[in-house]
């Protein structure tokens, strides 16, 4: 069983094309989506692509060293200080316009 | 003596004080100030005729003095231009006549203007012009000449412009100021052609007169004292450089000339002197009869060595000099507005003085000293002939001759001191326009210009006859209308004026001017000479002969006669149609085929491709501007996208 699984188990380009996948998923929700949350949630997909992304490398090129791991809880931390401030800026919006709906939030028309 | 700047800075001083502050207050006090000025600037200027003339006496040489100058700019070592007080006799004249003739006419204007709107901006203006008047008459250089000659013009074209409102005084204004605007453009041509040449020959000639051992070291390329220099006028006329087949001293001075002929309404820019009487009447008695119009002429006479080393230029002022005379005396034989007759007449003298420049040379200057005569005596006379003009039409309220009459009654003053300038301005003994023409026709005979001779006394003659016109229709006869019928005479700050200046038009012909002005070695006075003056005074009374009998009574024989002559005198009376000629040639030529074409061009192509440009602009702006959504998903897909063009770019080139 464990050989069978070490048989089909993923290498670098299997977790890249991850990574990739992740990322694009994001990517679109990010430019498709009307809902401000969500599109926070899109960002937050991103996020974890590049971080999962750092610890493939890692894992992969250097298995001695630890750079991508602290890499990547570095960009956790980050997500979450990130995510604070854009659900305040979420809330204060919708406390203005009663709406998270990206669409009406277009003041800086030219 | 080194207080003479006092005499221009004086109404300079005034002119700033009462336009920015006493005016709008008070404009009482504004002519009282304007005039207080001008009287002292006048009692300066004769303390310096006086310290002059008793340090330099009748009959002795008179030097000429730069007794205060600063230097204003500095182009590079050797060519610096300063403003100062040149005095030397024909300034100091000048000065004398210019502060006389103003503070008189400043006084005449307080009463003539009473009530008048903007009475203290008249006041400004005229303070304006006599600064700048006087600034011309003390320019040791051509520069300060040039700039001040300017400054003439617009207070000129501001005082023509007087009474705004009405369109006749704005297009006269306009005139004026275009007309000698662009005799001015020749001016300054000649003034930049001397003054480069100027220049250019300066380091020769400082070593060729020694100037750092004769005392010559102040003088600047632009002075007078440098460009009437014998030694320079020889080298630049030896220069062999030509235009046209021209010599450069010769052109420089036609050019010089042009300025001075728009100045002094020589023919043919003559035209705009007769409109220019739109003004105020005791403008037109300082400005464009005793001061600014003999600007010209004193031009003339302050390089007379240059214009007499070149012959040919001196023969030009003559020949123009003599023929205006005559013409503005025919056109003056016929018109009905008192003033313009009297803007005739002042031509015609000018003529008269640019005439005895003309025939004189360097040995025999005789007509120098008798163009300075005529100068100073026409200046008093005709200033006295407006304001008994002004005064008249002060009473009568119209200008034309033919609405007055019968007015000797009426207005005795005015009357009596109107008569001595006419008597004096058609040369009868002892008035002073008989000693000023006197000697300009025997400088023209002792010279042997015997057809410019001819041509003064014919002059003289008509002088006499349509001086003597406007007097007996004006002050004989019935009263014609209404308004002569209530005239009363003039208020005494009116007519003190003009007795002043009768009394000056009585006596001042009695002044040895021989003796304190003259060019090159001293030509004894020589007083009366009875083989000119007899004709003389004989044209002059058969042109009064001829007045009396035709316009004295209703002037039925004038009318009867000027049907005779028919063409002849719709001719002379529409002054030759020279205004109708030059409209010709500036609208149906000028305006036609050289303006109207560069408008187009100006309007189409130059505005067009600045609108274009500008069109351009905001049409692209406008279409880029529908990129801007508003939309921060928008521009994240346009970022992508970017992105992904430029990796595939990156990429189709790397491998």
């Amino acid at each position: 069983m464990t050989e069978l699984l070490a048989r089909f188990a993923p290498g670098l380009h299997e977790w890249l094309t991850l990574c990739a996948v992740l990322y694009a998923i994001g990517l679109y929700g990010l430019l498709t989506r009307r809902n401000a949350i969500a599109i926070l949630m899109a960002v937050e997909i991103m996020l974890n692509a590049a971080a999962l992304n750092a610890v493939v490398f890692n894992r992969f090129v250097t298995p001695n060293e630890i750079d991508g791991h602290i890499m990547a809880i570095f960009v956790i931390v980050m997500a979450a200080a990130e995510i604070v401030v854009g659900m305040a800026i979420v809330v204060s919006l919708y406390r203005l316009r009663a709406s998270v709906d990206v669409n009406q939030m277009n003041s800086m028309k030219g | 003596m080194q207080h003479a700047w006092l005499i221009p800075a004086l109404p300079l001083i005034s002119f700033a004080v009462t336009g920015l502050f006493i005016s709008p207050m008070s404009k009482r006090a504004a002519g009282v100030v304007a005039t207080l000025s001008i009287v002292a600037a006048a009692v300066c200027a004769y303390a310096l005729a006086w310290e002059y003339f008793t340090a330099y006496p009748a009959g002795h040489d008179h030097p000429a003095l730069v007794p205060w100058s600063y230097e204003w700019l500095r182009y590079q070592p050797g060519l610096t231009v300063n403003v100062g007080v040149l005095v030397d006799p024909i300034s100091v004249l000048l000065m004398i006549v210019v502060t006389t003739v103003s503070a008189l006419v400043h006084i005449y204007s307080n009463a003539y203007m009473h009530g008048e709107y903007g009475f203290g901006r008249y006041f400004t203006f005229l303070n304006l012009f006599t600064f700048s008047m006087l600034g011309l008459v003390v320019a040791p250089n051509i520069i300060q000449m040039y700039v001040c000659w300017e400054l003439v013009g617009v207070s000129s074209f501001l005082l023509i412009g007087f009474y705004y409102s009405k369109p006749s005084a704005v297009a006269a204004s306009k005139k004026a100021f275009i007309v000698t605007r662009f005799a001015d453009l020749g001016f300054l041509v000649g003034v930049i052609l001397l003054s480069y040449w100027g220049f250019k020959l300066y380091p020769d000639w400082t070593t060729q007169v020694g100037a750092a051992q004769n005392g010559l070291s102040h003088v600047q390329p632009v002075d007078f004292a440098y460009l009437n220099h014998p030694a320079f006028l020889e080298q630049f006329a030896g220069l062999g450089a030509t235009f046209i087949g021209i010599n450069l001293l010769t052109l420089a001075m036609v050019l010089v000339y042009m300025g001075a002929a728009g100045k002094s309404a020589m023919f043919p820019l003559h035209i705009w002197l007769p409109d220019a009487m739109e003004g105020p009447t005791p403008v037109s008695a300082l400005i464009h009869a005793a001061t600014m119009v003999v600007a010209g002429v004193y031009l003339v006479a302050r390089l007379f060595p240059a214009f007499a080393f070149s012959g040919t230029a001196l023969m030009v002022v003559a020949c123009v000099g003599a023929f205006t005379s005559l013409f503005a005396a025919v056109i003056g034989t016929t018109q009905d507005d008192i003033k313009r007759v009297l803007a005739f007449s002042t031509l015609s003298q000018l003529g008269y003085m640019m005439l005895a420049l003309g025939v004189s040379t360097a040995d025999h200057a005789m007509g120098y000293t008798a163009s300075m005569f005529h100068l100073f005596t026409h200046a008093f006379f005709k200033a006295l002939l407006f304001l008994g003009a002004g005064a008249v039409i002060h009473a009568v309220h119209t200008n034309s001759i033919w609405e007055m009459g019968g007015l000797r009654k009426k207005m005795p003053i005015t009357h009596i001191t109107f008569l001595i300038a006419t008597l004096a301005i058609s040369g009868i003994w002892p008035f002073a326009g008989f000693f000023s023409k006197d000697e300009i026709l025997a400088s023209a005979l002792g010279n042997g210009h015997t057809f410019i001779f001819g041509v003064a006394m014919l002059v003289a003659g008509l002088t006499a006859f349509y001086m003597f016109r406007i007097y007996f229709v004006t002050f004989w006869g019935p009263h014609r209308t209404h308004g002569a019928d209530h005239a009363h005479e003039a208020p005494a700050l009116m007519w003190m004026p003009m007795a002043f200046l009768a009394i000056l038009s009585a006596v001042t012909g009695f002044v040895p001017m021989g003796q304190y002005v003259s060019m090159g070695e001293h030509e004894a006075h020589h007083g009366v000479n009875l083989a000119i003056a007899i004709p003389a005074t004989l044209v002059a009374l058969l042109g009064i002969g001829v007045a009396a009998f035709l316009y004295i009574g209703d002037g039925s024989r004038a009318t009867t006669l000027a049907a005779r002559l028919g063409v002849i005198y719709q001719a002379i009376k529409q002054k030759f149609y020279f205004d109708e000629l030059y409209l010709f040639v500036t609208h149906k030529i000028i305006f036609r085929n050289i303006a109207r074409p560069i408008a187009w061009f100006d309007k189409k192509v130059v505005d067009g491709g600045v609108d274009a440009s500008g069109w351009i602009t905001r049409t692209s702006g406008l279409l880029l501007s529908y990129l801007q959504t508003g939309q921060v998903q928008t521009y994240g897909l346009w970022f992508t996208g970017g992105i992904a063009f430029v990796v595939l770019v990156l990429w189709a080139a790397l491998v």
